[in-house]
């Protein structure tokens, strides 16, 4: 009784850790720039085609194509921001959905005229397959290795935003923008790198995630939803909020399609308008409004 | 003597010649009844998303989820035993409009973005229920065996669409006239005036949360009546009736016809089905590509859509008769 139900926490882990890392790029841009970016999840998927690509056709060991996922989506991530995103900051919500619409449209369109529409092979270096036996609960390698990574980002992460200089102008910039810019702040560029960074981390998220998710022209739309979710039940402006949302979303999702197989991913939307009622602002919201 | 006055009522050359068209195409095109029944559906559709959206301001992503209750009402019905097209209507209205009402008070809680969220919820929520639900829907599969009885006891619904066509233009109409008379009644300013200034109604004594409610519901019935519609003419009702896609289709649909126009919704899709159906030919995946480059520049270029950039000129062309 108890080995199914840990093995359920377990793998709702690490799906929740890779929910975290795609939806805590979205809940910096939520946060930070007001923006509602429906096109996250292409920057997830731009990743997972960057290391498919450099996997199958160029040989790059599997460890080595993440960061390259992580640098391809910050890279693109950057451009888009500097080219089309900041025009867009003070529009409306209902501007951004269109304009993040299109650009996913886009995105979808391209991935399956160079990729086509099937799923994405990936075959995981052998150090990474098969399963250890801890407590008599059989965990998947690769699942851990998930979780480690991310425990390691999210300490990093957490440094990032609470010891550095760039952490305090960012917190800085999500309370308060006009009074960060007027201490002489250059809100723009922190704008701008935080972009880059969740775009890169979505895109690590998407190549991490190829095994789990999958990965096909269709990724920016069908989790969409997830990563909104985690933005939005954690709340803006803290590390802890996305990925204390991310978890639960991720233990009740594979918890649901395990114990209530019959209906599925009702479960996940029932919860999502539940937690969205309940606290309008998000578990950990900082905002007043 | 124009302060406090109601908006004008009266029918503008324009509206006139508008709904002269789907007259006129019905016998210019006889081969186009079905896609033209498809544009009139789609437009009036558009047109419940335009009252809480245009009007009211109230964003809806899942706004499919009405329109497929509605249409796997209407088709239930027609498959176990009553067929009458009316009354199916009719009942695919109520149901929706219930369904609305039931959803409107977890809608109207919250603020924009939480509301852009519960609405997509929502749509994902029905679209579940029904994929799950296949004993009754017929899952992926859609529902099939859905027979209509005659139009007035006379009319069959012919596979050319001759009577759909005209069935769909009349109900359609008839409904647009319900629409635009409450656009124009003192409610109608109401909406407008909770678009402007939420803060500000309660000033004068309207309950925002109250004239929220109403309009979901309403706009939930109409979407519930395209669906309807578009079961009774196909004779099928899809999964996708109920499809995120299809609720994101819409708001493109809405937005590049304008939002706020009455008209906006029939122009837009008028003009998004008819170029798709021209495009149908290529590859899909290009006619997605290029819908999405067009939605891009719009927001970035022109904001207002068909109906606003019609403004414009009409604005542009009267200045110097003015001055």
């Amino acid at each position: 009784m108890l080995a199914p139900f840990l093995g359920v926490l377990f793998d709702g882990l690490s799906y929740g850790s890779l929910l975290f890392l795609i939806g805590v790029g979205l809940s910096v841009t939520l946060g930070l720039m007001n923006f509602v970016n429906l096109a996250h999840g292409a920057f997830a998927m731009v990743g997972g085609y960057v290391a498919v690509t450099a996997m199958n056709r160029w040989g790059v060991p599997f460890l080595l194509a993440l960061p390259l996922a992580f640098v391809a989506s910050a890279l693109v991530g950057a451009v888009l921001e500097r080219t089309l995103y900041r025009w867009l900051y003070r529009a409306s919500h209902l501007d951004q959905v269109l304009f993040s619409i299109g650009l996913t449209f886009m995105a979808i369109a391209t991935a399956t005229f160079f990729f086509g529409p099937g799923h994405q092979p990936v075959t995981l270096p052998g150090f990474l397959r098969g399963q250890v036996s801890l407590w008599g609960v059989d965990l998947g390698v690769y699942r851990l290795f998930l979780i480690g990574t991310v425990v390691v980002l999210v300490v990093l992460l957490t440094l990032l935003v609470e010891r550095t200089r760039f952490g305090i102008q960012l917190r800085a910039a999500v309370d308060n923008q006009q009074a960060a810019a007027g201490v002489g702040i250059n809100v723009d560029r922190i704008f701008c790198i935080t972009f880059a960074l969740g775009t890169g981390l979505a895109g690590l998220g998407g190549g991490l995630g190829i095994d789990m998710l999958g990965l096909d022209p269709g990724f920016p739309l069908k989790y969409i939803v997830y990563f909104l979710l985690v933005a939005v039940i954690g709340g803006t402006g803290t590390i802890k909020g996305p990925l204390v949302s991310a978890m639960i979303l991720g233990v009740f999702d594979i918890a649901g399609k395990y114990y209530l197989p019959e209906i599925g991913a009702f479960v996940i939307y029932a919860l999502m308008i539940v937690l969205l009622l309940v606290f309008p602002a998000g578990l950990f919201g900082r905002r007043n409004t | 003597m124009t302060a406090l006055r109601l908006p004008s009522d009266r029918w503008h050359l324009a509206e006139v010649g508008f709904w002269l068209t789907p007259v006129a195409c019905f016998f210019l095109f006889p081969g186009y009844h079905v896609l033209g029944s498809q544009i009139l559906i789609v437009g009036l559709f558009a047109l419940s998303l335009d009252i809480i959206m245009g009007y009211t301001g109230i964003v809806s992503l899942g706004h499919a989820a009405f329109f497929g209750i509605g249409a796997y009402t209407a088709g239930l019905l027609a498959k176990h035993g009553w067929g009458e097209p009316f009354s199916g209507l009719l009942f695919a209205m109520l149901v929706s409009a219930l369904f609305g009402f039931l959803t409107s008070f977890l809608v109207v809680r919250g603020q924009e973005l939480v509301r852009l969220m519960v609405t997509l919820g929502i749509g994902l929520l029905v679209f579940e229920g029904a994929n799950k639900a296949a004993f009754i829907t017929g899952g992926v599969d859609g529902l099939i065996g859905v027979t209509m009885w005659k139009i007035f006891g006379v009319f069959r619904f012919d596979f050319r669409g001759y009577n759909g066509y005209l069935y769909t233009l009349g109900v359609v109409f008839a409904v647009f006239l319900l629409v635009r008379r409450i656009i124009h009644s003192p409610f109608g300013l109401r909406l407008r005036g909770v678009r402007e200034s939420r803060a500000r109604m309660p000033m004068i004594g309207a309950s925002v949360r109250r004239i929220e409610v109403s309009v979901f519901t309403f706009s939930a019935g109409v979407a519930g009546i395209a669906g309807g519609l578009l079961a009774q003419t196909t004779q099928f009702v899809g999964l996708d009736t109920l499809s995120f896609a299809r609720s994101a289709e819409l708001l493109i649909i809405l937005v590049f016809g304008g939002r706020g126009h009455l008209y906006g919704g029939l122009i837009g899709a008028a003009v998004y089905m008819l170029a798709r159906d021209w495009l149908a030919g290529l590859n899909p995946t290009y006619w997605q590509f290029w819908l999405g480059l067009l939605l891009v520049l719009m927001v970035l270029v022109a904001r207002g859509g068909i109906m606003d950039g019609l403004a414009l000129i009409q604005r542009r062309l009267n200045r110097p008769a003015a001055a």
